[in-house]
């Protein structure tokens, strides 16, 4: 955990993010239809990925701290995809659909 | 490493195993994230399931939000990562007068979103959209949109609780770091909090495009 990132390194993962900001935004402004969606969640995982690998200093981790990081993620998606799974496969048509 | 039932007050600071208190700290941090994740993970849940079934409500609704502020409040809260990160890096080096320069404009820049967002709020409250009893909405199926501006406030006002939070402990940390307290042996706190606002940012990194950029 010692390890000291040089200050330069923050400036570029900085710069980054800044772009993927621009970015973001800009595609707002392209109709893609759904693939919009996918899109925005892309840039804005790897913004959250720069954030945490280099500003929250995992990526120099020891490996068992990486896995406790990534656990939460895991019961996110556990959280997010069997909800889906219910969601998605009720009565044929109507997908979603409640009420 | 037996019995340690037995081992004195100051064991609490020795090494346990291969890890030392620093990365013991650090991996607690984590777990204690991985609650928060979870926390907002149930409101981001929500909001997907109301958005999958309400498309195009969500998507008018999506435009009477400010997109310029919203990106200007997401650039300050990336510039504050990055001034977080060299306060951590200024205590990893035992430099008292920049990590507390570097927590003090953490803390402005997190002032300024919180004011950008109040200012937010306001107008939303003025334009009848907040989703209390004189809501109001000029397109049809205003439930739907009711469900939109509620998640809207729920999420932002639950990641403003958290900045709030974030900005009371670092005040703190800034009259303990011009005092001297974090050098290089004990900058531990610096660290913690340091991942708090890492992950508050990392928060809203989800909540502003799946808020203010849903335009088709």
């Amino acid at each position: 955990m010692e390890h000291i990132t040089p200050r330069r390194t923050y400036l570029i993962i900085y710069l980054a993010l800044m772009g993927l900001l621009v970015l973001t935004v800009l595609a707002s402004f392209v109709n893609l239809g759904p693939f919009n969606l996918a899109l925005t969640l892309a840039i804005a995982s790897a913004k959250a990925a720069l954030v945490i690998l280099f500003f929250m200093g995992l990526r120099h981790a020891d490996g068992v701290t990486k896995m406790f990081a990534g656990a939460g993620f895991i019961w996110l998606l556990i959280l997010i995809g069997l909800t889906l799974a219910d969601y998605l496969t009720r009565f044929p048509g109507t997908s979603a659909v409640w009420r | 490493m037996s019995d340690s039932h037995h081992l004195p007050a100051s064991a609490a600071h020795e090494q346990h195993g291969p890890r030392l208190g620093l990365e013991m700290n650090y991996l607690g941090m984590w777990i204690f994230l991985a609650g928060e994740v979870m926390f907002f993970g149930a409101l981001f849940t929500g909001y997907m399931l109301y958005r999958l079934n309400y498309p195009e409500v969500f998507a008018d609704a999506s435009h009477h939000l400010d997109l310029l502020l919203g990106s200007i409040n997401t650039g300050v809260l990336l510039t504050s990562s990055l001034t977080m990160a060299l306060a951590v890096n200024a205590a990893q080096r035992s430099q008292k007068r920049t990590l507390a320069l570097f927590l003090g404009l953490t803390i402005l820049l997190g002032l300024v979103f919180l004011g950008i967002k109040g200012s937010e709020y306001l107008h939303k409250v003025n334009e009848g959209l907040y989703p209390g009893f004189d809501f109001i909405w000029d397109g049809p199926e205003p439930q739907k949109a009711r469900a939109f501006f509620s998640l809207y406030f729920i999420m932002t006002g639950l990641h403003a609780l958290h900045m709030v939070i974030g900005i009371l402990i670092m005040a703190v940390m800034v009259i303990f770091a011009w005092r001297g307290r974090y050098q290089a042996e004990t900058y531990a706190p610096v660290e913690m909090i340091g991942l708090f606002w890492h992950f508050v940012d990392i928060v809203w990194i989800f909540l502003f495009p799946l808020l203010y950029l849903i335009r088709h």
